[in-house]
């Protein structure tokens, strides 16, 4: 690591002053302080997040559930607030790396990082949500823009996500045997306005899958979605799984995601 | 091999990679620690091993453990299981069929094994695993849509490393034998000094239960010294599974030599002649009487000369001995895994894995028993997960950090079953073969002769290792093209 200085403020106000001086966002730092050791990011000042208390905390809020950013993993996978609205998301959060990542990992950091094989992005995209920040609201089908690119704009900071409550839900990963990340994953959801599937680990970022949207609110079961096929061709290649690979994971994750909804 | 599967003959060409330049050890691993064990466990009346090594843009490699014999267990178990196959006998019939039954036996490859019985090995495991038990199991997992395999592995390896002379026509600059030295206190209790050196072996618990049994003394009661190169005499250290057999039986010498100066100190004070003294249960005793003195006594006495021959004996009671041994040693087994592989997604899942081991007379069974699971865990890893990646355009390491470099966790493997089988090594004083490395040399086999059993109704027949979910799904969709 290269030096640098730590700021700890204890407000978003004060927060937001040093991020706009050029301060870099510290949320759970399992992605920022790997890559600062590595010498691929330095930062010259960081400002942690993790002393302001309205940043954190699960609610239900009407047909929704209120997840502030810097709600670490390891209570998303705990609460029985969430267990009780959203099941698949409390799993979801319980299959994050290994228990150290998850008791230090956020959501917001993990939404803000958007990183191509990151489970959250998938449950959001599928879901609907939105991204709330200190200036705005961004729905989730605007917010991921690509490779590690999304809405934010310099100085941002997500306050929290909103999940609407869907019907069913699930979520099925393919976990690359090193990393633990998605290789593949899928997030299945079904409201009253039919069904979305999300996948992420495909290699350029979260995607909705459309074939498999239109398949599965025709009929949501395993065999609908065993029908669809996925294109390799926009799939990436890499020395865990070729682009057909994933391609075939896809569905079959989305087939036992759908099997697990049902369940 | 003839119509009955009997072998007749082999012949073995290999490329090694030696990676960029020349480590210590790297031209020996794929030549004398592997070539000669390219007879396993069989009869086979003629066997031609030609090896060229090469040089490549990779990392230099050196030994791992096992060097040389996971590669040559490996080649030749894949080989024999696959001739099994080939002529329409049963992995187990085939290899009963061709074991070695006399001892010592001359092996084409230069190698003399001294003993060993590979059929009790076999016969054993195949309690371990419940192969009776294995079609009923494939049937539960094909109901489940999955497919279940079961490998043999029955391997042999060369090591307690080695006599000097051999190491020296072989090429090598060092002798290879090691020093022990046994210092008896006035206390009655012992320093031993060792050139073994113990990185997670145990010695300190092992050779301290040598020495304590020896001399009727409590472990305790025993320090062993080892790693600091300005106290023990010159020793040359620990790998190739050589420190029991090697270094403990330097040990043993040391103890035999403390024994006899001993029974001379205890004779003198007992007024007996030398040769009527016995020592057993930390007592010397004369023969015919029941006049005795303790192990303690005789310590005290040699540091507190009053009543000694001194005369005819130094004060004291402290001895070195250097053991040189005569040959390898071989210690051998058979291993049976049994997997699960989900065709949907080419995950293989390890159900169960078995050993049994011929290590000759060990001492600790806690020690020997982790030793087999720390190698069998590190030789599945290399069937399953781990695999040093270079980008074939630049020569790029891929495989760079643990979050691309796949390494066993014990999540992924289920408790393995361990039995034992004891043909002491005749050539040195404890009858010891050793067992660090076995496991890995035996393991890797074993997975992947279970994933082609699996695989086998698919009309897959060849797969390397590691046998990631990417590879088994792929070479399953090429066998349903073809």
């Amino acid at each position: 690591m290269y030096a640098f200085t730590y700021e700890r403020p204890a407000t978003q106000a004060e927060a937001l002053k040093l991020v706009q001086g050029g301060g870099k966002l510290l949320a759970g730092g399992q992605t920022l302080l790997a890559s600062m050791k590595l010498r691929l990011a330095a930062p010259e000042q960081l400002v942690d997040l993790g002393g302001i208390k309205e940043l954190s905390g699960i609610r239900k809020e009407g047909n929704a559930l209120v997840i502030g950013a810097m709600t670490r993993h390891c209570d998303v996978a705990e609460s029985a607030v969430v267990a009780g609205a959203i099941p698949a998301l409390a799993r979801l959060a319980s299959g994050i790396g290994d228990k150290q990542v998850r008791a230090r990992g956020t959501i917001g950091g993990s939404v803000a990082n958007d990183d191509p094989a990151a489970d959250y992005l998938a449950a959001l995209l599928a879901l609907g949500a939105t991204v709330h920040t200190n200036a705005r609201s961004i729905a989730a089908d605007d917010f991921f823009q690509g490779l590690f690119t999304t809405a934010l704009d310099e100085g941002e900071i997500i306050t929290a996500l909103s999940f609407p409550i869907p019907s069913r839900a699930a979520y099925m990963k393919f976990p690359q045997p090193a990393s633990l990340f998605a290789l593949i994953g899928v997030f299945v959801a079904q409201t009253g306005a039919g069904v979305r599937v999300a996948v992420t680990g495909g290699g350029s970022g979260v995607f909705r899958h459309g074939a498999m949207e239109q398949a599965l609110t025709a009929s949501f079961t395993p065999v609908a979605a065993a029908a669809v096929k996925t294109d390799a061709g926009e799939l990436s290649s890499d020395l865990h799984g070729s682009s057909s690979y994933r391609a075939h994971l896809v569905g079959v994750m989305t087939q036992r995601a759908v099997a697990q909804a049902l369940a | 091999m003839d119509k009955d599967g009997k072998f007749l003959a082999a012949r073995f060409h290999t490329h090694a990679n030696l990676g960029a330049y020349l480590s210590t050890f790297a031209s020996a691993i794929p030549t004398y620690l592997y070539g000669t064990l390219l007879a396993g466990q069989y009869a086979t009346p003629q066997v031609y091993v030609e090896v060229d090594t090469w040089f490549t843009h990779t990392a230099p490699v050196d030994a791992y453990r096992g060097a040389g014999r996971p590669e040559a267990a490996y080649l030749v178990e894949r080989l024999v299981t696959r001739c099994g196959w080939d002529m329409g006998l049963t992995q187990d019939e085939i290899r009963k069929r061709n074991f070695v039954t006399q001892f010592p036996y001359q092996t084409p490859v230069a190698l003399q094994y001294d003993t060993g019985d590979f059929h009790a090995c076999m016969n054993e495991v195949q309690k371990l695993a419940d192969v009776a038990g294995f079609d009923a199991r494939r049937k539960a997992s094909g109901a489940k849509g999955l497919l279940r395999g079961m490998g043999y592995s029955s391997y042999i390896e060369a090591c307690g490393l080695a006599p000097s002379n051999l190491a020296g026509a072989l090429g090598a600059r060092a002798g290879l034998f090691e020093a022990g030295e046994v210092r008896v206190h006035p206390t009655g209790s012992v320093t031993v000094f060792t050139g073994s050196h113990s990185h997670g072996q145990g010695h300190e618990t092992t050779f301290a239960q040598l020495v304590a049994a020896r001399l009727g003394l409590d472990p305790s009661q025993v320090e062993i010294v080892h790693g600091d190169t300005g106290r023990i005499p010159f020793g040359l250290g620990t790998y190739g599974s050589r420190s029991l057999s090697v270094g403990g039986s330097a040990i043993m010498k040391a103890l035999d030599k403390i024994e006899a100066k001993a029974k001379k100190i205890a004779a003198h004070l007992m007024e007996a002649s030398d040769a009527d003294i016995e020592f057993s249960g930390g007592e010397f005793k004369v023969k015919g009487t029941d006049m005795k003195i303790p192990f303690a006594q005789v310590a005290l006495t040699a540091y507190v000369p009053h009543n000694y021959p001194l005369d005819k004996l130094e004060p004291g009671l402290n001895e070195t001995a250097f053991y040189d041994p005569t040959n390898f040693t071989y210690p051998a087994g058979t291993y049976i895994c049994e997997v699960e592989i989900d065709p949907e997604t080419g995950v293989v899942r390890v159900d169960r894995f078995s050993c049994v081991d011929d290590f000759g007379v060990i001492i600790n069974p806690m020690i020997v028993e982790g030793q087999v699971q720390g190698g069998v865990i590190q030789g599945m890893g290399q069937a399953l997960y781990e695999h040093g990646i270079y980008d074939k355009e630049s020569g790029q390491l891929l495989t760079g950090s643990y979050m691309d470099y796949t390494m066993p966790r014990a999540a992924n493997f289920p408790n393995i079953q361990i039995g034992r089988v004891c043909t002491p090594c005749t050539h040195n004083p404890i009858g010891s073969k050793g067992c660090g490395e076995a496991g890995a040399i035996g393991a890797p086999p074993a997975v992947i002769n279970a994933v082609l059993d699996a695989l086998k109704p698919l009309g897959v027949t060849e797969i390397d290792m590691p046998a990631t979910p990417d590879r088994v799904w792929a070479t399953i969709q090429q066998a349903k093209r073809a």
